[in-house]
């Protein structure tokens, strides 16, 4: 079972959290303006990298507030973790190809 | 000093080594890739083509699933390719003159709230219009099929019914895998396990080959069939597909004698079971809710399928827990899988199979290879492709799939 620190109410088991999945997905600015294709990528294309990746969790069980969490999808290690008007850390992938997740369609 | 061995027994295929080029190769030797690579060879005639296994064959999610069969989907384009699935495997035991078990056991899908009889009676109706056999039973009927089901009244999740479907079942995965690699072998196809492929050959838009571990091999056709990896391998070509890998854990008791008759599946509290010949008992349930590529998941989530099992089989209290494992699936928005073209040339995709990919395998294995041979979707797998999540013309089945994403 992972263990989360919760910003606010610090370190509790998974069992307390929902997954929101990739953090950083904006919602379109001029969704009138999108394409069949960038509303595609905006709906249903997620990254899933095999190494870190930033992913919103909210703390059901607890204060019920968002935040993000950076993770190894390798070893499931926790990096980072952050709320949204934290900057946003910067990690280096280390011995993995993968990058951060930049976020957003692209 | 122990006793001199016995000789080990002939291998079933040839550990071949890559040559320079092939006419198509398929990446992922896992039961999907090799009934592509199989149905290309028998339906097609391409027998210069090899499977690349980044580890041992059949190491992934093909030794790691529960081995339900059956085709009891919702929707007319997901009912179609899995009965034609259905039919295969009630064919392949002769064909690949391999018995590996297949067991047409039937399937119990329970209904334990009215809008789950609703949606029950619904899928009833549409596998008979889909030629998919298919009744809805009364909780008496369901103790009868299998009667160590707990179907009292007096349940925090009475059992209200259930589908029924006659000739699903389970076969021995493992073995599935060697019948469909002896097949292959015999063919002519070189089996090149410990060959991880580590990016793509382009001209252009068009991919003519691909760079592995154990160098660059050429290809005509480039078939990616890696369940949980396909979106490392989508990067590495340069485009995104619309899959998160998740873990997806199950879990095996002790060898007991035979109490447990059929297969079933429970939506509501949540877990699957079944039997296997050797006597364990079988389960699983809904994947972790994290993305992951570690082949493992949290505890929480095998507590929780063992709560909701000894719900329905209190007769299981005092079995023990011999082994829990975890795969990596790869998951659809819809829950249905995508098989067909890429934005590149000549490099197929078959992926997104998510939970419940083992019960397609030799359909899957039929429309890629058709897809491969001739450049264009069979049609049980056009409704498949990539291009349904522009069009919008999704394939919802996360209520047939029976797994919580």
């Amino acid at each position: 079972m992972l263990h989360l620190k919760c910003p606010w109410c610090g370190l509790r088991d998974e069992t307390e959290y929902c997954y929101g999945g990739q953090a950083h997905v904006a919602y379109p600015e001029d969704p009138a303006a999108l394409t069949d294709e960038e509303w595609a990528e905006y709906l249903f294309f997620r990254d899933n990298p095999k190494g870190p990746f930033a992913e919103r969790w909210v703390h059901s069980g607890g204060c019920r507030r968002w935040f993000n969490v950076v993770r190894d999808t390798r070893t499931y290690e926790v990096l980072a973790v952050y709320t949204s008007k934290q900057p946003r850390p910067s990690i280096s992938p280390e011995n993995g190809s993968t990058a951060v997740a930049t976020g957003g369609p692209r | 000093m122990a006793k001199q061995l016995p000789e080990h027994p002939a291998w079933l295929w040839r550990d071949a080594d890559p040559k320079s080029s092939y006419d198509a190769v398929i990446i992922g030797g896992g039961g999907h890739g090799l009934a592509t690579a199989y149905y290309l060879a028998r339906n097609h005639g391409m027998t210069n083509i090899a499977i690349l296994e980044k580890g041992w064959l059949a190491g992934g999610n093909m030794a790691r699933n529960t081995t339900i069969i059956r085709s009891n989907y919702l929707w007319d384009e997901s009912a179609a390719i899995y009965e034609h699935a259905l039919g295969l495997w009630e064919q392949l035991p002769d064909e690949l003159d391999y018995d590996f078990l297949f067991s047409q056991r039937g399937v119990l899908n329970l209904a334990h709230t009215l809008q789950d009889v609703r949606d029950s009676v619904r899928r009833v109706e549409a596998n008979r219009l889909n030629g998919v056999d298919a009744e809805f039973v009364t909780p008496e009927e369901v103790a009868k099929l299998c009667p160590i089901i707990n179907i009292s009244p007096d349940v925090r999740y009475p059992v209200l019914g259930a589908t029924y479907q006659p000739r699903a079942g389970i076969a021995k995965h493992d073995h599935v895998a060697w019948a469909f690699a002896r097949a292959c072998d015999a063919m002519g196809v070189d089996i090149i396990q410990n060959c991880e492929v580590t990016g793509f050959v382009k001209d252009g838009d068009r991919v003519t080959g691909v760079e592995t571990t154990r160098g660059r091999i050429n290809a005509g056709k480039v078939g990616m069939v890696a369940a949980g990896h396909s979106s490392v391998l989508a990067e590495m070509a340069g485009f995104r597909l619309p899959v998160q890998s998740h873990p997806l854990q199950a879990l095996v008791s002790e060898l007991y004698e035979p109490v447990h008759p059929t297969v079933v599946m429970s939506n509501h509290v949540h877990v699957y079971v079944s039997q296997a010949h050797k006597g364990e008992l079988v389960m699983g349930a809904g994947v972790d809710s994290y993305n992951g590529y570690g082949q493992r998941g949290s505890f929480h989530v095998i507590e929780r399928q063992m709560a909701a099992s000894l719900e329905l089989f209190p007769i299981f209290s005092r079995a023990h827990l011999l082994r829990t494992w975890g795969g990596i699936v790869d998951v659809c928005p819809d829950a249905s899988p995508i098989i067909g073209e890429t934005p590149l040339e000549n490099l197929y995709v078959n992926c997104g199979w998510g939970t419940g990919g083992f019960k397609a395998t030799p359909s899957s294995g039929w429309v890629m290879a058709h897809t491969m041979a001739t450049g264009e979707p069979h049609h049980l797998n056009r409704p498949f492709g990539l291009e349904r999540f522009t069009t919008g013309h999704l394939i919802d089945e996360h209520g047939a799939a029976g797994v919580a994403h």
